[in-house]
């Protein structure tokens, strides 16, 4: 029993900034913006988190700061590709560059090194006491941090499917000549879209720098592609790509977990990113992006 | 690629399908990484010291693994030897981070093209580049800590390949995680799933269980690429999911990845071992002790051999003996390290210098 609670205390804490990612991902998505930049949103976040910890000594202003930084990067992006009209693919693969070379420079300008921040004390936990056998899934439960995920992906869900707001969005995605015929503004809707998931994946590094306890270059580690993965296998909703995300996470937790000397761990290594593949593959038949995904709106093109 | 979106839905799918994959396939393929940004532009030149009169300093370059300055491990060993050298022989130095997967033959040559007159790679990713770099500026001296080398392989006269016999610094910290584990189960995390790493790891099992015939080591590495040094968040998870399986001390061999197991052992109270370093500092009342590799005495030691005209090329390989590995054994860890405990350690220590006892290195 004890083993089963902290497998899925792991699981949980792999999965947290991929469920933040992939939430953030369907924003901007479903808003017709594809955004592969979360993978430098993550990048920028984490620095953002350890940068605001160190300068105020407040790990909640850290936080604060790291969704800042994730949402401006974001807002390049939807500065280039919704007011520019350009590549959002192209866009998003520059700017992930951009973000791993600006973090590295940053630190180096700031902290001496390249490559690591010092380090930062996280926030601390709520105390819960938790019968033996309970610690590993009572310190998740007594995360704040952890609540706050939980409550961002369930208010992500209700926002996108539950009010006026996420159905223009979503019609932003799907049907932008309607929408702009309605007097709304497309531009703008994508704009937010890309800026709510810059506010997630934020969140999603301020989440991987707390748990590390610093920066170090290019610590995202590929999360931001997992969580595009997750998004997609969740149909482009925020609690259905969450859940996906506790596949993944599952799957990480398990490489993890197996150890055998039979096994070589090349092969332990591949067991994530096979996972993402075979589901890919496997789920893509049936998932249906928004229709106007990857298009820049133009109001002057013909039908 | 906008063609691609631009079809209808089923198209737009392959094509977001396609771009997942071209994500992943960055991540996946060793030594991409995605970032060709990645190098550094800015060369640290930390050259004010020279207060010589008349002469140049002598100028030593210097290339960092992976994990980079700031690891407080094995890149920030070889960084305290350039600063000793420095203030004790008035060197200037210069140093690049071209990070993971990015091009260390372009680092070795920027540094050998310019100023620089002994140009260090420190870590055994340098090997083959050192090789082909030194052949090409015959005139300057090269040194490569963690040199990959096989016996009577040849080596270039101005190549200065250093190695060290890892397995008998682990063996001691094996021994002593024996005699003060209380569950009988400890683990070992590596940083890449390489030879050099397993050296660590065999030694650390065949210490642990001289001592501990009954005992249990876990062990996992973190990846398979140069990365697997460089990722903290890994090594915490590996860290708690060893400790969740019992381990109550925990030794690692990976880089600023092993930060994330100090991190671990701080949030279970459980004792770690720091690498390369003494890395007492990184968890005050968390480590045990350190498997300290003299780096530092290795690159201070290099420089000031080439400083002084008799710098030598050829291997030197350095184990307990030659004082090139050891552990930490001070006020820190005085509270775990009785004199019982470090008879029994030190018994082993004269045992594998005497030949008695043979580490294995995999």
């Amino acid at each position: 029993m004890e083993t089963a609670f902290a497998f899925i205390a792991q699981v949980l804490r792999i999965s947290v900034p991929y469920g933040l990612g992939a939430v953030g991902g369907a924003f901007s998505e479903r808003g017709g913006v594809v955004n592969i930049a979360l993978e430098g949103i993550f990048i920028c976040g984490a620095f953002g988190a350890v940068w605001g910890t160190l300068a105020t000594g407040n790990p909640w202003a850290g936080v604060f700061t790291g969704v800042l930084s994730g949402m401006l990067l974001a807002a390049l992006h939807a500065l280039v590709t919704v007011r520019g009209k350009a590549d959002q693919i192209l866009s998003g693969l520059a700017l992930n560059l951009l973000a791993v070379g600006a973090t590295r420079s940053l630190l180096k300008v700031m902290y001496g090194s390249a490559s690591n921040s010092p380090r930062i004390d996280g926030l601390p936990g709520l105390p819960i006491s938790l019968p033996a056998g309970f610690e590993a899934i009572g310190e998740l439960l007594g995360s704040p941090f952890f609540l706050l995920a939980i409550a961002a992906v369930i208010a992500g869900q209700v926002l996108l499917f539950g009010t006026g707001f996420g159905l223009a969005l979503r019609a932003a995605g799907d049907g932008p000549r309607a929408l702009d015929g309605a007097g709304y503004s497309v531009g703008n809707f994508r704009v937010l879209g890309v800026l709510l998931s810059g506010f997630y994946g934020g969140l999603a590094g301020a989440w991987l720098a707390m748990e590390q306890h610093n920066f170090t270059d290019g610590m995202s580690s590929g999360r931001g592609y997992i969580a595009l993965a997750a998004m997609i296998v969740g149909k482009w909703r925020p609690a259905a790509a969450a859940a996906a995300c506790l596949l993944f996470g599952a799957a990480e937790t398990l490489q993890i977990r197996i150890h055998s000397d039979k096994l070589p761990s090349q092969f332990l290594q591949m067991i994530p990113y096979l996972v993402t593949l075979i589901v890919l593959a496997g789920w893509i038949g049936r998932a249906q992006p928004p229709k106007a995904l990857g298009d820049p709106y133009d109001r002057e093109a013909a039908e | 690629m906008r063609g691609v979106l631009r079809g209808g839905p089923s198209t737009m799918v392959r094509g977001g399908a396609r771009w997942i994959a071209f994500g992943l396939a960055l991540f996946l393929s060793p030594g991409c990484g995605g970032e060709g940004a990645k190098k550094d532009g800015h060369a640290g030149a930390d050259g004010s010291a020279a207060k010589s009169g008349g002469t140049a300093p002598y100028h030593v370059g210097l290339v960092f693994d992976v994990g980079g300055l700031g690891d407080k491990s094995f890149n920030d060993a070889a960084y305290r030897g350039l600063q000793k050298a420095k203030t004790e022989l008035g060197i200037e130095f210069e140093y690049l981070e071209p990070g993971e997967g990015s091009e260390r033959d372009a680092a070795l040559r920027q540094l050998a093209s310019g100023k620089a007159q002994l140009v260090f790679g420190v870590g055994f990713l340098f090997t083959d580049d050192i090789k082909k770099v030194a052949a090409e500026y015959p005139d300057k001296k090269f040194a490569c800590i963690d040199y990959t080398w096989q016996e009577g392989e040849p080596v270039p006269a101005n190549l200065a390949g250093i190695k060290f016999r890892e397995e008998e610094g682990s063996a001691l910290v094996g021994a002593l995680s024996a005699l003060l584990s209380k569950s009988g189960t400890v683990g070992f995390v590596g940083g890449m799933d390489i030879p050099l790493i397993h050296k660590f790891e065999a030694g650390y099992r065949a210490g642990f269980l001289a001592e501990k015939a009954d005992g249990k080591v876990l062990v996992n590495y973190a990846g398979v690429t140069g990365e697997a040094f460089a990722n903290p968040a890994k090594g915490k998870e590996l860290a708690l999911a060893q400790i969740d399986r019992g381990a109550d001390i925990i030794f690692h061999a990976s880089g600023s990845t092993g930060l994330g197991v100090f991190e671990a052992a701080r949030e279970r109270k459980v004792l770690a071992i720091g690498v390369d370093s003494d890395q007492q500092a990184e968890a005050p009342g968390f480590i045990l002790t350190s498997m300290v590799k003299q780096v530092d005495v290795a690159v201070f030691e290099s420089v000031k051999s080439a400083k002084a005209g008799s710098f030598q090329g050829g291997v030197r390989v350095l184990g307990l003996k030659e004082g090139g590995v050891d552990y930490i054994n001070d006020a820190n860890n005085a509270q775990w390290i009785t004199p019982e405990v470090k008879a029994k350690v030190e018994a082993l220590r004269a045992e594998i210098i005497a030949g008695s006892f043979p580490v294995p290195s995999k």
